[in-house]
């Protein structure tokens, strides 16, 4: 382990002083907070910029190192308090290619206000006729003088009830080959035009939208990147999300102070035993107890080659290819813990209605059901093994 | 800890590399077997390979040795795996040598480890009675006599047991088959009065031995640690053994994969690269996925046995799963895409398939490691 770097623990220090000043009282466990004490520590926080802590100051973010961002996390952690959180879509996807792309004018307005939790985002990517062929998406954008004029429809478009602006893939060039004809652009969704159906999935939940453009205005001056060159940031960003995904852009879970390993456990044993029982301290159903061993096996195995990636990648690079498979396994792995636990549960997991059932039984019902657009959203388990056949094994088109 | 290797590993795995693609490459394997050469080995290679520090790496300088870990020596082993080259690592360096070092006096160790770290004696571990491996199975039994203990019983797949200078014998001393406790380990040997060995030549061209006891005597002093609890010493070498021999596999794998890949790119039918082809690609990502993993948890497992954590026996049988099921679905694939010509003797794919299979049924296979792992998880 390296040594505790003399500087760092400057900033613990300062950073436990403030936490110990700003953090009010009310917003630790067991206590029960005001909306005042919230809105002043949101305030506090955010005007930091710890909701982006790696972020450069100018644009709303905390200006901190990478370690310094550690401890941060290990502090805040300590005293396990609520944080505010910036848009997932804002802070994970959006904001790492407009750091990378962006102008500056667009980092100064857009950044600052994913920071603040001022802006939350959308990502209009899918349609109904481009799924897992993105690139042949036909949402058109036509440039009339100072801005576009957008005019279309997009699908399974996560949290657009709840949004203020989306980063949407846009044709602005129908008659260049389609990767070449797609451009990058942000608009506010809180304009005419713009109609919001959420969508009701077989969980019974409504996470997902279909959002329909009609002569919807963006501004010219958030395009983003050059004009029909949005395929490139479309598949950056695709990078940032399947990174996202798969829990973590290969940085492994954060250990705070170290003690002793604690004693190795199953969350998915314990749920098994509560159902099928055991017999000298086995799970008593041989075929179930074989599928818990081979998923927490796999867990283990899948959360070293996480921790190995992001220490081979330690050095700066952006996720890479091999985030595919992080995706893939992470989403088809969560699929078969759901499988898993409906197999123990039997008759049990079969409620639908309240009636008869305890509401832990219908939610992990719904939680299975859910677990079937792991594989598909964010690009299917068949598009991330084309990618890794294509970019990270070389084999030929 | 971290999971890429340091500097010391990065130059092992450099060296061990050239050496092994220059003195034994997979035709080295093959030369072997075709002269039924009647070692299985070259020992003027092993005894070269000695004067590199290989044979000597996790046993102490004090007889002899480089005092580093097993995580050093599983970069070497993964190098062994992708040449196939059958030397006496496993056998000699981590099973043999590794019981005498946890067990033997100082006299017993001076003896015999000098000698191993030189490369000029080998040292076999006779315990396995069952097909399938079962540690505490011996039925073997060791019986108080005058001047010290007579020997019975049969042991099968005594790794490289045909060139031994030493057997490390495990009997029974007291209780019955599968009992953990009551297990004594000895020192024997091969030349003692009632103990044959005979060779048995194996499906991966190595081999092992047949060793059948009938009142062999040993003395007093040949017992290695305590009377009775050789389980302790075996506990602790077969965690080893298991996480090196996991190792050599992750090595055989990738090399299987890489070549398996190589040949989707060259290979031509219906007038395009097979490699164009769908239904192929997605089985080769979905190895690469597997070959990734099995990597991961490997160097972890040997870096825990290195540190001593607590729970380190629990990674060391996920990655023998995890190695053993990866290396059986690599070498299937990598035959089955290399078509017709995976079939035959002459393409090596199938020599690798071999000692996928052997590796994997060394030790316990994947489904005897989940049930272990399933245990010291706590279901």
């Amino acid at each position: 382990m390296a040594q505790p770097d003399a500087s760092l623990e400057t900033f613990r220090s300062e950073l436990v002083d403030w936490l110990e000043a700003k953090c009010p009282a009310s917003l630790r466990p067991g206590q029960k907070s005001t909306q005042e004490d919230r809105d002043a520590w949101q305030q506090a926080y955010t005007g930091k910029g710890y909701t982006v802590p790696t972020w450069d100051r100018a644009y709303g973010g905390g200006g901190l190192s990478k370690s310094e961002a550690q401890v941060l996390t290990e502090e805040v952690g300590r005293i396990a308090t609520w944080v505010p959180a910036a848009s997932f879509f804002g802070t994970s996807m959006l904001g790492p290619v407009l750091l990378e792309f962006g102008n500056e004018e667009q980092k100064k307005e857009h950044l600052s206000k994913i920071a603040s939790c001022e802006i939350q985002w959308c990502q209009g990517y899918s349609e109904p006729g481009a799924g897992s062929d993105l690139a042949s998406l036909q949402t058109r954008a036509v440039l009339e003088g100072d801005h576009y004029a957008i005019n279309g429809s997009k699908i399974w478009t996560t949290g657009a009830q709840r949004a203020d602006w989306m980063f949407c893939l846009t044709r602005t060039d129908p008659d260049s080959p389609k990767h070449d004809g797609i451009s990058f652009i942000l608009f506010d969704l809180h304009q005419p035009g713009v109609t919001i159906s959420p969508i009701q999935l077989i969980s019974g939940a409504s996470e997902f939208c279909q959002v329909f453009f009609e002569d919807v205005r963006a501004e010219a001056r958030n395009l983003v990147g050059p004009l029909n060159g949005g395929w490139t940031i479309a598949k950056r960003l695709l990078q940032h999300e399947r990174a996202m995904l798969s829990g973590g852009a290969g940085g492994g879970r954060a250990r705070g102070k170290k003690g002793p390993e604690p004693a190795p456990t199953s969350a998915l044993a314990e749920i098994a035993r509560s159902h099928t029982g055991e017999e000298d301290g086995r799970l008593a159903d041989a075929a179930i107890r074989e599928r818990v061993a081979q998923y927490e096996l796999d867990a283990l195995c899948f959360g070293l080659t996480l921790k190995r990636s992001g220490e081979q990648a330690r050095g700066g690079q952006g996720p890479g290819p091999a985030t595919s498979m992080f995706k893939m396994y992470a989403s088809e792995m969560n699929k078969r813990r759901a499988e898993i636990i409906m197999a123990a549960r039997g008759a049990a997991g079969l409620g639908w209605g309240a009636e008869g059932f305890a509401p832990v039984d219908v939610l992990e019902t719904r939680g299975w059901l859910r677990s079937k657009g792991n594989s598909i959203e964010g690009g299917t388990t068949e598009v991330q093994l084309n990618v890794i056949a294509k970019r990270v094994l070389g084999l030929p088109d | 800890m971290s999971l890429v290797l340091t500097e010391e590993q990065e130059l092992i795995k450099q060296s061990a590399a050239e050496y092994l693609k220059e003195n034994s490459p997979v035709t080295h394997l093959r030369e072997m077997r075709d002269s039924e050469d009647s070692t299985g080995f070259s020992k003027k290679l092993w005894k070269e390979m000695a004067e590199l520090g290989w044979a000597g790496i996790p046993f102490a300088e004090e007889v002899g040795g480089a005092g580093l870990g097993f995580a050093e020596l599983g970069v070497l082993l993964e190098e062994c795996g992708r040449t196939l080259a059958p030397y006496p690592f496993l056998s000699t360096v981590v099973l043999g040598g590794g019981a005498v070092a946890l067990g033997g006096s100082e006299a017993q160790q001076q003896a015999i480890l000098q000698g191993v770290c030189k490369g000029e004696t080998f040292v076999a571990l006779a315990f396995q009675e069952t097909g399938r491996f079962s540690p505490w199975a011996i039925d073997a039994k060791a019986e108080k006599a005058e001047a010290g203990f007579r020997l019975s019983g049969e042991k099968i797949f005594v790794l490289d047991g045909h060139v031994a200078d030493h057997l490390v014998v495990a009997a029974r001393t007291s209780g019955s088959a599968g009992d953990r406790e009551g297990i004594t380990l000895f020192l024997v040997d091969p030349a003692t009065e009632g103990c044959t060995v005979t060779r048995t030549i194996m499906v991966d061209s190595r081999n092992a031995a047949r060793v059948e006891l009938s009142g062999a005597s040993v003395a007093a002093d040949a017992v290695l640690g305590e009377v009775d609890r050789g389980a302790d010493i075996l506990d602790v070498i077969f965690d080893r053994a298991a996480a090196a021999l996991s190792a050599e596999m992750v090595g055989l794998t990738s090399e299987v994969f890489e070549r398996t890949v190589d040949y989707l790119k060259t290979r031509e039918q219906f007038g395009v690269r097979i490699g164009s082809f769908q239904g192929l690609k997605h089985r080769a990502a979905a190895m690469f996925c597997e070959v990734e993993l099995a990597q991961a948890v490997v160097l972890d497992a040997l870096r825990a046995l290195d540190e001593e954590r607590p729970y380190a026996s629990r990674t060391v049988s996920a990655a023998k799963a995890r190695c053993s099921d990866a290396a059986s679905l690599v070498t299937c694939e990598g035959l089955q895409m290399h078509g017709g010509i995976g079939m035959t003797d002459e393409e090596e794919i199938g020599l690798f398939l071999k000692r996928a299979k052997a590796a994997e049924l060394t030790l316990g296979d994947a489904a005897y490691h989940r049930d272990r792992f399933a245990r010291l998880t706590g279901f």
